[in-house]
């Protein structure tokens, strides 16, 4: 048991900070046995008969035997010997399934509870997307396959069908008819980091503010209005549309401001969706959902106080 | 006639809360940094409650945080407060522990 909670446990910690999550999560996702061996340092493999492995399948054997079984023997005889070889079978099965079972598992839970995270990470995440999003491709396409095996074992049998076995169905053909339903936010919120150099001494240069301000489908001019506000600067575009800003700022902080911004003024409060766009009404801005149809009002950016910096004015009289 | 019976006093569900969208925006306190030259910074706290006296909010603030501040005069804006340095965080703390201000009625600002 210890194994597996030290398993999980660390997932919610990293969910909270910004990157590393991700890299970790995906790495969970893909490749099973990682973690625990980490954790136990024990045998370094991807995947595994390993005593381990054993141990943990155990444990979510009352979670998935189901798919487990039906997966594995479906193709020779589909149905019944289900409830009653749970716990003897696995051994042997595993080598294969186990590995895409558990990151089904792993990516669900993920799922659920980075839910809210997500959307924050979204803003602005790094390179890892870009390889990740090959991943999550490649992902629904690996349970696909398998998926169909599955079904071909219960459709033609006349037991009854799981609860999971439908909700798998339903999620493979919900993925393969409109992937955007089915839940998929990862691949959603790619956007690229920030790319933030330093020109001089004091002033910082955001190269790519014109391809992240793209991906959100607004205005550079918005995005850029809000990041001036928010820092409390001004600065100007240059020649390669890259934004020039006054004063030392870091990636990270950057992100920090950018995120705020698709918070505010790119997520749909409603469906968490990005596809949104800004209409603007007499005056007020409202934030349009693309995906629901919501609409919402969004304040206008407003820069606010600004304190006098540098050197006095002399009184005048 | 109606109105004497209790029950039939009318109760409309669709009706605003009060704690909607409508009452807040005009009331955050909005917490800004600046940059100055080098690592210096400056937080700027606009749009604190009037009922309260700056000055010995300001008073408290520079004493807690030890660093100095002033309160500046803005047209639009009243009364704002100046700190030296970065203390937007220390601010909302002392903004929601000392005067019971509502966390979400702060806004910060900034990197």
């Amino acid at each position: 048991m210890a194994s597996v909670d030290e398993n999980l446990t660390p997932t919610a910690e990293e969910q909270l900070d910004f990157d590393p999550t991700m890299k970790k999560k995906k790495k969970k996702s893909k490749a099973v046995s990682f973690t625990p061996d980490e954790l136990d340092d024990a045998i370094p493999q991807e995947e595994t008969p390993d005593p381990e492995v054993d141990e943990l399948t155990d444990m979510f054997a009352g979670l998935k035997k189901k798919k487990k079984k039906s997966t594995s023997s479906a193709p020779l005889e589909p149905a019944d010997d289900e409830p009653a070889a749970d716990a003897g079978a696995e051994d042997n099965v595993e080598e294969f399934d186990f590995g895409s079972q558990k990151k089904k598992k792993k990516k669900k839970v993920a799922d659920v509870s980075a839910f809210e995270q997500q959307l924050e990470e979204a803003g602005v995440n790094e390179e890892e997307e870009v390889g990740e999003e090959d991943e999550t491709f490649e992902k629904p396409e690996a349970e696909e396959g398998e998926g169909e095996e599955e079904e071909a074992g219960w459709l033609n049998s006349d037991r009854e069908y799981t609860y999971e076995e439908l909700l798998h169905r339903f999620f493979k053909i919900l993925r393969t008819n409109n992937p955007e339903l089915a839940g998929e936010r990862g691949q959603r919120y790619k956007i690229p980091p920030p790319s933030v150099m330093r020109e001089g001494n004091k002033k910082t240069i955001f190269a790519n503010l014109k391809d992240i301000s793209d991906r959100m489908h607004r205005p550079y001019e918005h995005v850029m209005q809000f990041l001036f506000a928010e820092l409390g600067t001004s600065g100007s575009v240059d020649g390669n549309s890259r934004l020039v800003i006054k004063g030392r700022f870091q990636q990270k902080q950057l992100e920090n401001v950018l995120r705020r911004y698709i918070m505010e003024y790119v997520t749909c409060k409603t469906c968490k969706s990005i596809s949104t766009h800004l209409a603007k009404e007499n005056r007020l801005y409202f934030l349009v959902c693309e995906s629901c149809g919501s609409r919402r009002s969004v304040s206008g950016i407003k820069t606010g106080f600004q304190a006098h910096i540098g050197k006095r004015k002399k009184m005048v009289g | 006639m109606s109105t004497s019976i209790e029950n039939l006093k009318t109760f409309d569900p669709f009706a605003d809360t009060g704690d909607d969208d409508i009452s807040q925006p005009t009331n955050y306190i909005h917490i800004r940094i600046q940059q100055r030259n080098g690592r210096k910074t400056l937080t700027t706290v606009q749009g604190l409650p009037v009922e309260y006296d700056q000055k010995r909010i300001l008073r408290a603030l520079k004493k807690d945080f030890a660093c100095n501040g002033t309160i500046v005069k803005d047209d639009e804006l009243g009364e704002v407060i100046q700190l030296q340095g970065d203390q937007r965080v220390k601010v909302m703390e002392f903004l929601s522990t000392q005067l019971n201000i509502l966390k979400k009625n702060i806004k910060i600002h900034g990197f």
